[in-house]
């Protein structure tokens, strides 16, 4: 019985040491990024194997909530840069608003083949059910029905529409089949993931506002290192080359390809 | 104006579904509890545990196998498409089923402890009078059990009023459909609408206390009868 009290003291006392020795950040990170960050962060891993990251994926705008209510993440990635913009200007951040990329609609489906559709493929009759992201607050959301409306077509999908929280939720009406297409991230179209289960055709970037994405360092990890370290990283060789993989463009080279 | 015609019509919505959960449940509700409370099988465990389900699953889970399951890919999905009807997701009718299932231990749990209070003993004497079971049931069970069914409908009333996960993930957030209350306000705080989430918020809040201070005051007090 006392050996195994000591050796589970012990093991405890291990535990303890080690999580007071290693680095450890949270990062929010817009949906879009939910593959291309999982890699990166692999990358940085592999060459900085005890630190520790931990990522949370969601909605750009209920991070930017989130943090100002005192929420526990120490670096954000918004898929609108427009948000950590504001978060640094009512002093939330300790770094400057960086932007890492720019973010590319595009036209998925499962069950369609979306590499011969276009916009106007959207009012066939066929096509009953839409997901773009809710316009109201997620990014990819606004771009959507920018693009819809650019190309006058809003008003006659405006029926079909169906709302998904982020973009991830959007990507999944489609995946289930319970929307026949959807206008969801290329960095989740092009991922393992979606990749396999349809084609995607690119909307082309003149008809909606540019996808600016910036990150900031929040105020509560002013002095983490790692923080520090891992946001240097989004601009590494090895960073920018995961993020080209995944379909963003990256903020020195054009924007339109 | 306090609310936008968004949230009027979110409002509007939100009773609609409830109201017509509500009589749906009572209807489906009833013969369920009934069993519960009469049946002496070793089923009853079995179907009581089924019943209560919603009550400790999370509202994802439920939301994540109706989305599949109602899908076109999904067992529910090929049915409603045989029948000529669309998939069911985004639609209200999807909302009213996915209800049902949410809110259906908060229609028989009540009711099957009301049923279960009445005793076989009167029911023996309407049998002795020779009341038929069904006479005996709607003459009888029905009165006895009256105020099971009050409690029963407020619950489920109230309970479908506050559902949001399930909503959320089958729902699309389609104005005037599918756009319930409790979402209308999250797309309030996500998008920064503070002032307009607050208004909905408090109303939500209003009434919830409402239902339920009607609920604990009009039980009677045990203490008094005896």
């Amino acid at each position: 019985m006392n050996k195994i009290l000591s050796a589970l003291l012990f093991c405890s006392l291990l535990l303890v040491t080690a999580s007071a020795r290693a680095e450890k950040i949270t990062v929010a990170a817009a949906a879009d990024l939910k593959f291309a960050m999982g890699e990166i962060i692999t990358e940085f891993k592999k060459a900085n194997p005890t630190d520790e990251i931990e990522v949370i994926y969601g909605s750009s705008g209920k991070f930017h909530t989130q943090i100002q209510q005192g929420a526990p993440y120490d670096l954000y990635f918004s898929a609108d840069i427009a948000f950590p913009r504001e978060l640094a200007k009512n002093g939330f951040a300790a770094s400057d608003v960086t932007p890492y990329a720019f973010g590319r609609i595009v036209l998925w489906s499962e069950s369609l083949d979306a590499t011969k559709m276009n916009l106007e493929s959207l009012t066939d009759l066929t096509i009953t059910r839409i997901a773009i992201a809710n316009p109201k607050h997620a990014p990819y959301g606004k771009r959507a029905e920018e693009a819809l409306r650019s190309s006058k077509i809003w008003d006659k999908v405006e029926a079909k529409l169906v709302y998904g929280e982020n973009i991830a939720h959007t990507a999944q009406f489609v995946q289930t089949g319970n929307a026949q297409v959807g206008i969801i991230a290329l960095s989740l179209a092009v991922s393992p993931e979606l990749s396999n289960k349809g084609g995607y055709w690119l909307i082309p970037d003149n008809l909606h506002e540019p996808l600016e994405q910036g990150y900031i360092i929040t105020k509560r990890a002013a002095e983490n290192v790692l923080a520090k370290r891992f946001a240097d990283y989004m601009g590494s060789k090895e960073a920018r080359a995961v993020m080209t993989k995944y379909g963003f463009v990256l903020p020195n080279e054009s924007t339109s390809k | 104006m306090l609310l936008s015609e968004g949230d009027l019509q979110a409002i509007w919505l939100t009773l609609r579904l409830a109201s017509i959960v509500t009589l749906i449940l009572l209807v489906l509700g009833t013969p369920i509890a009934w069993w519960l409370a009469r049946t002496r099988t070793r089923w009853k465990g079995l179907i009581g545990a089924v019943v209560a389900l919603p009550l400790v699953l999370p509202p994802s889970v439920l939301g994540f196998y109706l989305l599949l399951a109602m899908g076109p890919y999904g067992l529910v999905g090929h049915l409603t498409r045989k029948l000529g009807l669309g998939p069911l997701p985004f639609t209200f009718e999807g909302l009213v089923i996915a209800s049902v299932f949410y809110s259906l231990p908060f229609m028989v749990q009540p009711l099957q402890n009301a049923f279960e209070s009445i005793g076989d003993r009167p029911l023996e004497v309407a049998a002795t009078l020779r009341g038929s079971p069904l006479d005996a049931f709607f003459t009888v069970a029905v009165p006895l059990a009256l105020p099971g069914f009050l409690t029963a409908s407020i619950l489920t009333f109230a309970h479908t009023v506050g559902e949001f996960g399930v909503v959320l993930m089958i729902g699309g957030n389609i104005p005037g459909v599918t756009r319930v209350a409790s979402v209308q306000i999250y797309d309030h705080v996500e998008a920064l609408e503070y002032t307009q989430a607050h208004h909905l918020s408090a109303i939500m809040l209003v009434f919830s206390f409402l239902v339920l201070l009607a609920l604990y005051a009009w039980r009677p007090n045990p203490k008094k009868g005896a």
